[in-house]
Order: structure tokens, then C-alpha cells, then sequence
């Protein structure tokens, strides 16, 4: 039995990531249960942690620190692997910006910036916020995670806000929007996306696929 | 290398059948639409738009059933539409496993239902769907006016400046319906698309008036639209999603091609 956990901080539509898992568990022809919850004995008890993320930044660490969800992704990335999704990963860095600035968890180092009033691209048009669509990424790093994912394969992303680290050696995926900006990360047990692998059809169902066969390690 | 235009057939469903009326009468059917939504996914649609016309009347349970089965199977975005009226409406779709909820005429009726959603939810999920209508003589400076009701209702009020009131309330994204063209395969209301997308920053996705793969290419180079959306001439079987994309790649149009 593979025990997935999806970590719930009452931010909304969790169950896509969920049903994406499932899905993929069928089709390996593998015994999986996935649970959405905030329960920190069933987190504990997961194989692996999934920790999702949408809406404003400040409800979610509201969220996370009235749940005490924090503490749990703390110990639960201490041995597990874990996916952060999204804002779920903005989530994880020092700092964000959103919201007039709010802290974040600080498990990974890095701020979380937002793209500006007049984004432009390199011939100067008009770029729309927030950054939606589907974007290629450009696999920085090899990782487990991108086992027949090809390079520059096009995922689902929606954002606002997003990371900037002067870490370089954990940044594992970047796209294009405007500037070479973030799309994936990497440090030991964890590996988080701005996008979303649960929206992105094919190439995010391998994803998926990779993370429940994935030990943490790289 | 860039953001891809995205194609995104609309499903208007009634009970769980998909159907197409032009300009909202003549429905034919035109399938289940979970088997169409997952066919669509499968030949590269980029998001599947599920538009609910029987929402105001009945059916609400369907739709949710429904809504859960396509999300079951369909892994791109799913944004659903239809008789959305209050924060618990929206928040039974996202349960249900919907990515986005486009509202119409309850932000008309309240607009600070817009901003009460997008607080709550984030914008990333709320799409303010307009339908607008030209309203202008020949020869007067263009002007479009929004209704609602399935476009049987005027409401005196400017098109573009609600879409910007709409963006600046926490809209994440404007699905624009030209009720002029709509059902019409006249293509897009090319000026219309552009005065939005270029009044705010949010993407614009077109909408109403596609008959061929042309309207797709001009709604993108012509209309500015960052997503065109369209109905019969998918369902009907005259393109497909496949021959709509490389029609577009070939006319320098960024894609997503699977």
C-alpha cells in the first residue's frame, strides 16, 4: 500500500491533485490510498506528503499556521518525500511579497516576487498577469521527477507571484515568462512546482507518476 | 518560446447531454459530455469550459455528478459556468472537482459577489463571463452593452468599463461573448476582443461566432484574445482540435502541440 497524503488547509479545490493521483495509481496497477486531510497521525502515516496550494498567500499561512500545518510539513519532510504544488511551494520560501508581505515557512530559501503592473517580453509586447497557459520548462537539473518528461515539454501554470533564489543549485526547472523565472525546485526529499502536474495532462500524469515511485532521494 | 495560445472547446450542457443552440435556440445534441470532454482532452484541448444553460431552472445535481465524473478523467483545467450565485455554489464546483467557476449574471445583480468570491477563493478560480452586444450606430464610435440571462437581458451598462470594474474587483480571467456573433460562424467580434484585452491584464478569452480555423487565427493576432473558445465547430466533428492547432502553429501562433 503506497499512503499518499494531500495536506488540506481549507484553501479550496485539493481534490484535482487527489483525483490526478488516483488516477495515476490505476494505471500503474498499484495499491494506493490517498488521503486529503489535516490530521497530523494520517500525514505521519503517509508514504508520501503532498503538500498543494491555491488562492492568496496570507489565507494559506493563516491556514497553515492555525492548523499547525507547518510543524507536520516540517517533520513530515524530515523522512518523506514531498511535492509542493503552486502556492504550495511559494509556501515553503523565506518570504513572499503578496498580501503587503507575509512570511512564509522558510524550509527552502528564496523570496516570492511579483511579476509587475507592465510586463513586457523581449520585443517589448504585452504580457498578461496572471502568467496562465501552458508554458514550456526547461529541466535545469536532472532529477527522479523527470523520468520521460521530455525537456521543454509545455505544463499548466496560473500565478501572480513568483520565486526568485539565489540558490541556483536547487532551482531544477525554469520557464520563460517575461524573464527566466522558477517552475521547479528541488532539495533533497522535496520537490515543488509552480505548475500544476495534476492540470497538465500527459506530461504531468508522468510526473505524478514518478513522485509516487519516488524514494527522496536524487 | 512563450506562453501558448490556448484552445478551449465549450461544452454547454443541459442534463448532462452537450448542446449547441445558435443564438440559444435550436439546441441539437451533440453527445455525453463526459465522453466529449475526454475526448477533446485527448486530442489536445488546452481547458474545457462546461457551461450549464440548464443551471437557472434544474439539473443542478446532474451538473455536479457530472462535473465529478469529467474531473475524474480529464486532467487540464475545468472551468464551470451557469446558474453560479453565491459563495456556497462555488465552492460545491470546486469540491466537485471544477479549477475555475465563470459568473455572470450574479455579478451583475452584485458585484461585490466578484470580490467576496476572489477573497475567498482567489482569482486564479474566478472567470466573469460577459456577454456583450454592440450598441452603436454605423458611424459612431464602437460601444457594447452587457446583458444577461442567457443575453435576453439589457442592463444599460458599457461593456468595457465593467470588464475592467470586473478585473479590479478580483477577476482572474474575462470570458467574452459577442452576442451578436454568437452561433452565427461570422467569426469573432474582432474590435470588441481587442478594446477588452487591451483595457486590462487579465487574460481575454473569445468568444461567440467561430465557423472557421481562420476566426481562431484572427481572434489571437487580430481580436489580441489570449484564449479562444469555441463549440459547434468542434462538437460537430468539423475540425478537430488537432487541425484547429497546427492551422495556427502555421500562422506563427505559439500552441501547445501534444
Amino acid at each position: 500500500m503506497n499512503k499518499i497524503a494531500v495536506i488540506d488547509y481549507g484553501m479550496g479545490n485539493l481534490h484535482s491533485v487527489a483525483k490526478a493521483v488516483e488516477y495515476v495509481g490505476r494505471e500503474l496497477g498499484e495499491d494506493i490510498d490517498v488521503v486529503v486531510t489535516e490530521d497530523a497521525a494520517k500525514i505521519a502515516a503517509a508514504d508520501r506528503v503532498i503538500f498543494p496550494g491555491v488562492g492568496a498567500i496570507r489565507d494559506c499561512m493563516a491556514e497553515i499556521n492555525r492548523l499547525n500545518v507547518g510543524q507536520i510539513v516540517a517533520d513530515a519532510m524530515k523522512s518523506k518525500p514531498v511535492l509542493a504544488i503552486c502556492v504550495g511551494m511559494q509556501a515553503l520560501m523565506t518570504h513572499s511579497e503578496e498580501n503587503g508581505g507575509v512570511d512564509c515557512l522558510d524550509f527552502m530559501h528564496g523570496d516570492v516576487r511579483y511579476f509587475g503592473n507592465d510586463l513586457r517580453d523581449e520585443s517589448g509586447g504585452r504580457l498578461k498577469v496572471p502568467h496562465m497557459g501552458w508554458n514550456r520548462v526547461k529541466q535545469t537539473r536532472s532529477h527522479p521527477l523527470w523520468r520521460d518528461v521530455p525537456d521543454n515539454s509545455r505544463f499548466y501554470f496560473v500565478h501572480s507571484y513568483y520565486v526568485q533564489t539565489e540558490k541556483q543549485e536547487i532551482v531544477t526547472g525554469v520557464t520563460d515568462y517575461s524573464a527566466e523565472i522558477v517552475a521547479a525546485l528541488a532539495d533533497d526529499n522535496i520537490f515543488a512546482t509552480q505548475f500544476h502536474p495534476e492540470k497538465s495532462q500527459a506530461v504531468g500524469l508522468t510526473l505524478l507518476r514518478n513522485f509516487l515511485q519516488w524514494d527522496g532521494a536524487t | 518560446m512563450a506562453l501558448a495560445k490556448r484552445i478551449i472547446p465549450c461544452l454547454d450542457c443541459d442534463n448532462g447531454r452537450v448542446v449547441k443552440g445558435v443564438k440559444f435556440v435550436n439546441i441539437r445534441d451533440a453527445g455525453d459530455s463526459v465522453e466529449v470532454a475526454k475526448r477533446y482532452c485527448d486530442a489536445g484541448a488546452d481547458e474545457i469550459t462546461f457551461l450549464d444553460i440548464s443551471a437557472s431552472h434544474e439539473g443542478r445535481d446532474t451538473t455536479i455528478h457530472t462535473v465529478k465524473a469529467i474531473a475524474g478523467e480529464v486532467f487540464i483545467p475545468l472551468t464551470v459556468g451557469g446558474g453560479i450565485r453565491n459563495l456556497e455554489d462555488i465552492r460545491t464546483m470546486l469540491n466537485a472537482g471544477a479549477d475555475k467557476v465563470a459568473i455572470n449574471t450574479a455579478a451583475v445583480e452584485n458585484p461585490e459577489f466578484v470580490r467576496a468570491a476572489a477573497q475567498r477563493f482567489g482569482s486564479q478560480c474566478i472567470v466573469v463571463a460577459v456577454d456583450a452586444k454592440q450598441v452603436s450606430a454605423e458611424g459612431e464610435p464602437l460601444k457594447w452593452e452587457i446583458f444577461t440571462h442567457g443575453g435576453r437581458n439589457p442592463t444599460g451598462i458599457d461593456a468595457i468599463e465593467w470588464i475592467e470594474r470586473m478585473v479590479e474587483s478580483g477577476a482572474g480571467e474575462i470570458l467574452l461573448t459577442s452576442m451578436d456573433r454568437d452561433g452565427t460562424k461570422a467569426g469573432f467580434d474582432l474590435a470588441l476582443n481587442k478594446a477588452a484585452s487591451n483595457a486590462v491584464q487579465v487574460p481575454i478569452i473569445a468568444s461567440g461566432g467561430v465557423g472557421t480555423l481562420q476566426h481562431l487565427v484572427e481572434g489571437v493576432l487580430e481580436g489580441e484574445a489570449d484564449a479562444v473558445l469555441a463549440a459547434s465547430i468542434f462538437h460537430f466533428q468539423e475540425f478537430t482540435i488537432e487541425q484547429a492547432k497546427s492551422y495556427m502553429a502555421a500562422r506563427g501562433i505559439e500552441v501547445r502541440l501534444t
